[in-house]
C-alpha cells in the first residue's frame, strides 16, 4: 500500500469566487505529494466547463465582500462602497460590473486566473469527477465540459473519500 | 551568501503560485541542487517553511533582502 496522503474534495459553487478554494487547496496538496481529486457537483459544474470566462461573482446578500475599486489613488481605493442590496437588486449589469471589478483586482494582487489554477490541477494529475447526475438535472452535454472528467455517482466519490487523509466539502 | 543551482523569481506573485512554481522547478532539478526563490507574497515566508517539512526538500535559508523574501532550498 501506497502511504501516499489523500485530499478529497466536493466542489458544489459555480461563482467566480468560490472556483479559487478547491482549484487553489488541489493544486498545493497536489505540489507537497498529495493525491488529489475534486468532485464537482450542483453548480460546482460551472467549474470544469470549456469556457469558464463567464464565471461571475455577486456582492448581492453576500455583506462579507469588500466593494472596492481596483483603481485609482490609494485613499480612492481604500473606500468600500456599501450599496444597499435593494439598489444593488435593482442596477441592470451590477453583477457584471462587480465581477470586472473583482478580476481587475485579482489580476493587480499577482492571483492566479481560476483558467491558470485549473490547468496546473491538470498538469499535477489532480482527478476531476464530474456528478452525472446533475450533468441530467441541469441539461448539459459532455461536450459542454473540459476533457479528462469521469463522470459517476456517489458511490464513485466515497470510493476515494473514504480512504482521504482530509475531505473538504466546499 | 550560499551558492545555487537555479533561480526562481516569484515576485508579484500571489499563493499558491510560488510554491507550485517552485515545485515544478525542482521537479527539473537533481539531489542536492539548490533553488533561490524571490517572492514578495508575505504568507510565502511560512509557506516554504510548510513546503519543506511536508516535501522533505530543505530550507537552507530564508531572509529578507531589499524588501523581498529569499528562500535557499535544497533537492531532496
Amino acid at each position: 500500500m501506497s502511504d501516499q496522503k489523500k485530499l478529497a474534495i466536493i466542489a458544489t459553487k459555480g461563482t467566480l469566487d468560490w472556483a479559487y478554494p478547491p482549484f487553489i487547496l488541489a493544486s498545493t496538496a497536489s505540489a507537497l505529494g498529495y493525491e488529489v481529486e475534486i468532485f464537482f457537483t450542483f453548480y460546482g459544474l460551472q467549474l470544469v466547463r470549456k469556457d469558464i470566462s463567464g464565471l461571475k461573482v455577486s456582492p448581492l446578500g453576500n455583506p462579507g465582500m469588500p466593494m472596492k475599486m481596483p483603481f485609482g489613488p490609494q485613499w480612492f481605493r481604500g473606500i468600500n462602497w456599501n450599496i444597499p442590496n435593494i439598489i444593488q437588486a435593482n442596477i441592470p449589469g451590477f453583477e457584471s460590473l462587480a465581477t470586472t471589478l473583482m478580476k481587475k483586482t485579482i489580476a493587480n494582487n499577482g492571483v492566479a486566473t481560476i483558467a491558470e489554477l485549473r490547468e496546473l490541477c491538470q498538469e499535477a494529475e489532480v482527478k476531476f469527477t464530474v456528478c452525472q447526475m446533475t450533468v441530467d438535472l441541469f441539461g448539459f452535454e459532455h461536450s459542454d465540459f473540459i476533457d479528462g472528467l469521469e463522470y459517476a455517482g456517489a458511490a464513485k466519490f466515497f470510493e476515494f473519500a473514504g480512504e482521504s487523509d482530509i475531505c473538504l466539502y466546499m | 551568501m550560499a551558492n545555487f543551482d537555479q533561480e526562481l523569481d516569484a515576485s508579484g506573485l500571489n499563493c499558491p503560485l510560488p510554491i507550485l512554481r517552485a515545485k515544478k522547478t525542482l521537479g527539473g532539478m537533481t539531489s542536492n541542487q539548490v533553488l533561490r526563490i524571490v517572492a514578495t507574497d508575505p504568507g510565502s515566508v511560512k509557506d516554504f517553511e510548510a513546503f519543506a517539512k511536508q516535501t522533505g526538500n530543505t530550507l537552507l535559508s530564508s531572509g529578507e533582502e531589499g524588501g523581498k523574501f529569499v528562500f535557499l532550498i535544497k533537492k531532496a
